[in-house]
């Protein structure tokens, strides 16, 4: 017979209101239902959360990490992206 | 001595505790991870309440047995759960047959339970109703899932439910002839809203309902299934060898 693993799906979980959803980990699910009980079962278990997301692994489009050095370095001697490399003038108010 | 308070309390206890040991068993066993912790889950749950309607009724009784005491130290004959809980996991269809069929009543009981003049059983009861009904919701989803699913699980789904049906009709005191009111609650008054709710479930499993069945019961008495008493054995040895052994 063959043998045929559930999709993945990654789980992000909201631990409380008006914190953002994080992701925690994965679990196999045949459907979204499924996915959502797997999710509350494995990662919700000791009140780590107030909401959940699940979303199909394979929707997840991530970043080359061969492309990481183009992507990523660029950034690293930008430190006027930085608000607190500008000094702000005294007289400055309401800032 | 034995009053209908304390006989109440051991049922609700009974039930939730056999039911817990059979889903424990799945542990390191079930079809895939998360199944393994779901099962496990919800027979913790139901290990919490048995630990505190039977903790009841150890008080009700007043000689001195506690919860752990009630669990480890009684024979088969003294058990007061229903045959459904007791059936043997089978394979997993069997599994959520008998979870299916059971939530969904213990999920109207304990709506019915949270009313109760009882204050201890109302209070678990409306506690306990909010995890019952995840119980029931996560069985259903299966039942779908499995009836809907490949002619394999379809045909074990049918099989599940054909094993366990016939000891659905003593949840309702079907089984005996002046029907019952064990819980201080008339059962039969349950059948109508668990008939609506099963039914619901398998139309969208597409599954038919199993055929009328004579209700098989006396569990309520103490007469149980031969299954209950391996149960028991593996439940029970590490307390009877040695009495009072703590972690």
């Amino acid at each position: 017979m063959e043998r045929r693993e559930f999709p993945l799906w990654e789980v992000f979980v909201r631990a409380r209101n008006g914190l953002n959803h994080k992701h925690v980990g994965s679990v196999h699910a045949a459907d979204d239902r499924m996915a959502i009980e797997a999710a509350r079962d494995t990662y919700t278990r000791r009140m780590e959360g107030v909401s959940l997301w699940v979303v199909p692994s394979a929707s997840i489009v991530a970043s080359d990490p061969g492309q990481a050095e183009v992507l990523f370095a660029p950034a690293e001697d930008k430190v006027y992206r930085h608000p607190t490399f500008y000094v702000v003038p005294d007289n400055v108010k309401h800032l | 001595m034995s009053t209908p308070a304390f006989e109440t309390a051991l049922r609700l206890g009974d039930d939730a505790l056999i039911l817990g040991q059979r889903l424990g068993e799945w542990c390191g066993h079930a079809p895939t991870l998360e199944i393994d912790l779901a099962l496990a889950n919800l027979g913790l749950d139901l290990i919490g309440q048995a630990q505190h309607f039977l903790g009841y009724a150890g008080e009700l009784e007043g000689a001195g047995r506690d919860a752990d005491r009630l669990a480890f130290h009684r024979d088969v004959l003294d058990f007061r759960n229903c045959l459904l809980v007791e059936q043997p996991n089978g394979d997993f269809a069997q599994t959520i047959a008998r979870q299916f069929l059971f939530s969904t009543w213990q999920e109207l009981l304990f709506g019915e339970l949270a009313g109760s003049r009882d204050e201890s059983i109302a209070g678990v009861a409306k506690k306990a109703v909010k995890e019952v009904a995840y119980h029931a919701s996560f069985a259903s989803d299966w039942v779908v899932r499995l009836g809907d699913g490949t002619e394999e699980s379809r045909s074990r789904m049918v099989d599940g439910l054909g094993w366990m049906w016939r000891f659905t009709g003593e949840l309702f005191g079907e089984d005996r002839k002046a029907g019952d009111r064990g819980f201080g609650i008339d059962l039969a008054a349950l059948r109508p809203a668990w008939d609506a709710r099963i039914d619901s479930v398998l139309a969208e499993a597409g599954l038919d309902r199993p055929a009328p069945h004579r209700p098989t019961g006396g569990g309520r008495d103490g007469h149980h299934s031969e299954h209950l008493g391996h149960l028991l054995a593996q439940m029970q040895f590490l307390q009877r060898t040695y009495p009072d052994a703590v972690w």
